[in-house]
């Protein structure tokens, strides 16, 4: 099995921007929501009914080819501050890092597949792709479902679908999200008109840092709402259309910034790379936003392209737990700015100032796409 | 934006759903780590917070004045479900099938799920739903008055009724 300390050493394809077809899209996932027959809820179980039934899961979960030297933890075994790195990671949920003996965390090798149990459902089974992948992320947590359901029974009505301790999660239990970066479409003004026009389409959508309306770093997330009355395929097949809507509207976006106003663009990233190579003091805010300049940057051509990968890892990297855990001891608000300073001064070191070439430009425009809502 | 809970400047904004209701709360760096908002072993901390009812063991939570009808597998009640949206096993959905149904309208695209099956339960689903729905063209019939296409619906229905399911 894998240890906690080579989890972290090897962050996954996904979250490192390693994989190809990444930019606007960072990540795809799929999450299906599953219970035991009869078997009380984890919310309502006693603690050791709830230990009980780890028993009997977790060792089929192990058992699973996909998850073989795999790591697989009991959460009492965790500090909080491990379990706080592992949510920043999004391996686990926060409702999953609150609990404690009785409830485990699985996560294959690749770290592309988590599973939790006793979560707010007994087993809560997640994959994970880089880019607009939904429906490989799909592929993949389906065969483990199926696999796993030959020795459970799994709580299944033939009117309600697979039964979930919380009714919004009836049906097929699943959800199904993408994280999207859009500058563009903020620097633009867009945003509200986009966002609303997708809520509209009952699908959710909110900033993936940061709480409310406001959004950190550019980043949104969007995902099904309903999971009852349609199909695995259907809801996949919808909330993909969406997105490639929204990503191209967002191209769109960037490229009329761009041949309206090319010098803004390249003063925003400008600054944005001056800050981030010679602050020593930065708060988190400040840090996503620049991040996000920069890996706008990185996807105009104005830096090598891996550039937008060191991005990707240094908003993992910059978050709380993990400057805790990179220097060793608790730190003060003003500690922390300072260490994750310190952090991206050394990640972007080599980083050479931004060019702006000619070919960009004159690059021609894709044709607007229809509007969201005409779908 | 200054604590809920001293003069200090607010850094840390927690919006939990506290039995429905949106709280919000504003909180300074130091109080945020008392209460244990930074600290992910502590998030169900609106109780602590909020002064609301604290967490107990959920094994001997059914009291007298939790009334309704509780359910024969989990002894979860329906008042519980009010209190926290979830419920307590699957079989809690026939239990109070009236009461969680009225809440489904809205929530979802459907009522009736659409996609996959558990591989075992295949066959019996399909009949299930083929069922369901002659049992709604029936009602449709006897409404339109039209009786002889309500009789052979009646007949059809009969005959899945009375047929063996083959256990895979």
């Amino acid at each position: 099995m894998m240890r906690f300390s080579t989890l972290l050493k090897h962050p996954a394809d996904w979250m490192t921007g390693a994989a190809e077809g990444t930019g606007v899209v960072l990540t795809s996932r799929v999450r299906l929501a599953r219970n035991l027959h009869r078997e009380p809820f984890p919310g309502w179980s006693t603690k050791e009914r709830r230990m009980g039934l780890l028993e009997r899961v977790k060792p089929e979960v192990e058992a699973l080819p996909e998850m073989k030297n795999g790591f697989s933890q009991e959460l009492d075994g965790l500090t909080s501050l491990q379990k706080q790195v592992l949510v920043e990671r999004h391996l686990i949920s926060r409702e999953q890092a609150a609990r404690g003996e009785g409830s485990a965390a699985i996560v294959n090798r690749k770290q592309a597949l988590c599973l939790m149990i006793n979560e707010e459902d007994h087993l809560r089974m997640q994959a994970i792709r880089p880019g607009l992948a939904l429906g490989e992320a799909y592929e993949l947590v389906s065969s483990i479902d199926t696999q796993l359901e030959s020795n459970l029974e799994f709580a299944f009505d033939h009117e309600l679908g697979y039964l979930s301790a919380c009714p919004t999660n009836l049906g097929t239990g699943m959800r199904a999200s993408a994280m999207l970066h859009l500058p563009g479409l903020v620097l633009s003004d867009q945003i509200a008109q986009v966002l609303q026009a997708v809520g509209k389409l009952q699908l959710a959508v909110r900033g993936f840092f940061g709480e409310g309306t406001e959004s950190l770093g550019n980043l949104f997330q969007i995902s099904n709402q309903s999971t009852l009355g349609e199909s695995e395929e259907t809801i996949i097949r919808r909330l993909e259309r969406v997105i490639e809507q929204v990503v191209s509207h967002e191209r769109n976006a960037r490229l009329k910034l761009f041949e309206d106003d090319a010098e803004m663009v390249f003063d925003r990233v400008g600054r944005a790379y001056g800050t981030l190579r010679h602050a020593h003091i930065i708060a988190s805010k400040e840090a996503l936003n620049l991040l996000s300049l920069l890996r706008l940057g990185a996807e105009l051509e104005f830096f090598p392209p891996k550039t937008g990968g060191t991005c990707d890892s240094l908003l993992m990297e910059i978050q709380p737990a993990h400057l805790q855990l990179h220097s060793g001891k608790k730190l003060t608000p003003e500690q922390r700015d300072a260490i994750r300073a310190e952090i991206i001064r050394t990640q972007l070191q080599s980083l050479d100032p931004p060019v702006m070439n000619e070919r960009q430009e004159d690059e021609d425009r894709e044709d607007p796409p229809d509007t969201i809502v005409d779908l | 934006m200054q604590c809920d809970f001293c003069e200090k400047k607010a850094t840390v904004f927690l919006t939990q759903l506290v039995e429905g209701e949106m709280k919000k709360m504003c909180l300074c760096e130091e109080c945020a780590e008392e209460k244990g908002v930074t600290d992910p072993a502590g998030f169900s901390l609106a109780d602590s917070v909020l002064g609301g009812e604290t967490a107990t063991d959920p094994g001997d939570i059914i009291t007298m004045s939790d009334d309704g009808v509780p359910c024969p597998i989990c002894g979860f009640t329906f008042n519980k479900f009010q209190q926290v949206g979830r419920l307590g096993c699957s079989e809690c959905y026939k239990t109070f099938s009236d009461e969680v149904g009225r809440r489904l309208k809205g929530m979802h695209k459907g009522m009736v799920h659409v996609g996959r099956v558990p591989e075992g339960l295949v066959e019996a689903h399909a009949r299930q739903q083929r069922l369901d729905q002659l049992r709604g063209r029936l009602e449709q019939a006897i409404a339109a008055e039209n009786y002889e296409e309500a009789a052979g619906l009646r007949d059809e229905i009969h005959e899945i009724e009375t047929s063996v399911v083959t256990q895979p």
